[in-house]
């Protein structure tokens, strides 16, 4: 394996971990407010769809980009409907969203452009360019240092840049910020938080609406800048990888985008090797597809360092009287 | 005192969320510019209208009663089983292996081999994530998800790498012997003088699926384990109290719901496909959330709901065939059940117990209903 394919695997890790780590962090958000989310492929799905058709209809991928993140947020309002207002079950609530996103995308993308689910291919203003970082041409040609720059960290799309930065930022609101330590709370003693004289349904809705716009700009990635247009079910179990990132990461930033990144590059590897030969002992591909569901379960086992998510998650908060 | 009655809480509610779901479909159906009412027609027709509709809608109503009642077994012991899609596929490996690679002289013989197949391997499947909820706290929804995945992956591996034919580019085992193919509903109900579609699919694993629900309802009802699961499920504590121990009734619970999930291969891959292929499953793990759910996990609920699932997946693809709504719709009904069943259920039941309360205090108010008896003072109150 010389150079440059390495340059290369790594560039397309970066592509593919940007869904996982705008996914993860939205975990990240509303499970660190107490409110399990396993429907962040189902949020990615139908904002990739919404994104994806206002893009193809306007020629504008902004427009397109404010619709997924509409949509997504909407998906976002239900979940909180029912797991904060209506106390019900966020599991449930979880597994219905995924499947109302998988159905409803194919169903109006049928009846608006009867292409058989998909949306029509978008070209020009109505996808994400990538962006040349200063200097990328000139730096090319310096060894080692110059492909790194110009192929690896130059020429990606804005949310790519705009999903790493959110890493330091999703630090900085959680550790840093009174609403960020009023989330953590939350999640973990949601009555203390109330004592305090602190709306937990409000800080939980707004926990739950970050994680919307967040995956709400996935989506968005997904059809607009890392495919180009909508095909039905194009988020491929992405958000149960990011869901499994988040564990991985033991709910932190800095680790899910650490946890996020790895899963990109054994997607990457899947992507461009089949089998792998490692001298003699061959790695078929599905290993590569299952890895990152193994080493979650082995990370939830707890060999590996305990993974203990936020203590009141998954309990909707009854208050007393 | 009981907030509402007993009927309210079985029927009632579970028919208000279906009516809303169904109200919220239609909605959706006339938002892409179809007809509801023709729709349904369609829908009724093409599940019902014939014995070949009816052969469908059964086959599919078999496999939900099997990934149903797997859930359902599951949620008595308060325990979220997501995996019934990984432990189906793995019981379709187990179906496959058992009838591959054993000469099986009857398809009577075969069916009880195929049954403990299904059954060891998708319970096996089911025992991983068990352990580690029992003995190591992992959260079972998660491990059940990644497992969906994983299970996938071992899928994927075995019918490309190992069951595959010589010389055959799709990825899926061979065909099973003649000996092992299942009786359909056409033969069984001949001799009866019957005269079912020979081209539909449903076949004497429906009366296998029955029986289970049958044996669940007796297990949870009538026996000490089912007494102990459902007192673990109601409190934990309590349970631990009673000297039940949590982690024996999470594994044993786990490993009933995964056999259960693992039987409906018999179904698809013994008795439809007759061979394993990639994707086997089709969702139906599923459908067995919301069959679960709006069955309100007592068999005989799950056996209602199956069938009208079986019915919505049956005429969701009639529709499919003869109008220009995808399938897809039915994915959408099943979203709204979940939802409103599962999700949203005490949006429905709150305002419900309310009017109960009310209409309480009015019959006593009025002096209706059982005359309530003198009270003593010293009576603590109800």
């Amino acid at each position: 394996m010389d150079f440059l394919t390495i340059i290369q695997i790594l560039d397309s890790t970066i592509r593919l971990s940007t869904p996982l780590l705008l996914a993860c962090l939205a975990g990240l958000f509303s499970e660190r407010s107490g409110v399990f989310d396993i429907g962040l492929e189902g949020k990615m799905l139908i904002a990739a769809f919404f994104s994806a058709a206002i893009a193809a209809v306007t020629g504008s991928v902004w427009l397109g980009l404010l619709a997924g993140i509409a949509s997504s947020m909407v998906l976002a309002g239900l979940h909180g409907l029912a797991s904060i207002t209506f106390r019900g079950n966020q599991l449930i609530s979880g597994v219905a969203i995924n499947f109302l996103a998988a159905g409803m995308t194919v169903l109006i993308a049928q009846d608006w452009f009867r292409q058989g689910g998909r949306t029509p291919s978008l070209i020009g203003a109505g996808r994400f360019a990538p962006i040349e970082l200063p200097f990328a041409g000139a730096l090319a040609d310096v060894p080692v240092l110059g492909p790194i720059y110009s192929e690896l960290l130059s020429g990606h799309s804005i949310l790519v840049y705009f999903a790493f930065a959110a890493v330091p930022a999703t630090w900085w609101i959680l550790f840093r910020t009174r609403f960020g330590l009023r989330l953590r709370a939350v999640g973990e003693n949601p009555a203390a938080v109330d004592t305090a004289g602190v709306s937990v349904v409000g800080l939980r809705y707004a926990a739950v609406g970050i994680a919307g716009i967040l995956c709400g700009i996935a989506g968005a990635y997904l059809a607009t800048a890392l495919q180009a247009g909508f095909v039905k079910d194009m988020t491929a179990g992405r958000g149960f990888i990011a869901l499994a990132a988040l564990i991985f990461a033991k709910w932190r930033p800095w680790h899910a985008m650490g946890a996020c990144l790895l899963f990109g590059f054994l997607q990457a590897i899947a992507l461009r090797f089949q089998n792998i030969d490692l001298g003699g002992l061959i790695i078929p591909v599905q290993v590569m597809d299952a890895l990152p569901y193994i080493l979650t379960v082995v990370i939830l086992a707890g060999f590996v360092g305990k993974a203990i998510p936020p203590r009141a998650g998954g309990e909707p908060y009854v208050k007393e009287r | 005192m009981d907030r509402m009655p007993k009927w309210a809480d079985v029927v009632l509610i579970p028919l208000i969320s279906l009516i809303l779901a169904a109200a919220l479909s239609a909605l959706v159906i006339l938002g892409i510019g179809e007809d509801p009412v023709a729709a349904v027609k369609l829908m009724v027709q093409g599940a019902m209208g014939s014995t070949y509709g009816w052969g469908y809608t059964l086959y599919y109503a078999t496999n939900f009663m099997f990934t149903g009642l797997a859930v359902a077994v599951a949620f008595h012991a308060r325990l979220f089983n997501i995996g019934g899609e990984g432990q189906a596929m793995l019981g379709g490996l187990g179906v496959a292996l058992v009838c591959l690679y054993i000469p099986w002289p009857h398809w009577t013989l075969a069916l009880i081999g195929a049954c403990a197949g299904a059954m060891l391997f998708g319970a096996a499947w089911a025992a991983i994530p068990a352990y580690l909820q029992a003995k190591r706290g992992s959260h079972i929804v998660i491990t059940t998800i990644m497992f969906n995945f994983i299970a996938a992956a071992v899928l994927n591996y075995m019918l490309v790498n190992v069951m595959r034919p010589q010389g055959s580019m799709d990825p899926a085992s061979a065909r099973f012997p003649e000996a092992v193919q299942l009786p359909t509903l056409h033969e069984l109900l001949l001799p009866l003088g019957i005269n079912f579609s020979k081209a539909a699919p449903a076949n004497v694993s429906l009366i296998l699926a029955v029986l289970a629900c049958i044996v669940v309802w007796a297990l949870i009802w009538r026996t000490r384990l089912g007494y102990e699961i459902r007192a673990y499920g109601h409190s934990e504590t309590g349970a631990l109290y009673a000297g039940i121990s949590p982690v024996r009734i999470t594994m044993v619970a786990m490993l009933i719901s995964g056999a259960l999930a693992g039987l409906m291969a018999t179904n698809n891959v013994m008795g439809e496909a007759e061979r394993l292929v990639l994707n086997s499953t089709e969702g139906a793990g599923f459908i067995g959330i919301a069959v679960a759910l709006m069955g309100r996990s007592h068999p005989f609920g799950v056996f209602l709901a199956a069938i009208l699932f079986g019915f919505l997946y049956q005429g969701g693809a009639e529709l499919a065939l003869w109008t220009t709504i995808p399938r897809e719709l039915i994915v959408v009904i099943q979203a709204l059940v979940i939802l409103f069943t599962g999700a949203l259920d005490n949006m429905v039941r709150i305002p419900l117990e309310r009017l109960f309360m009310s209409m309480n205090r009015k019959r006593r108010n009025r002096g209706e209903g059982a005359p309530l008896p003198e009270r003593k003072p010293t009576q603590p109150s109800e």
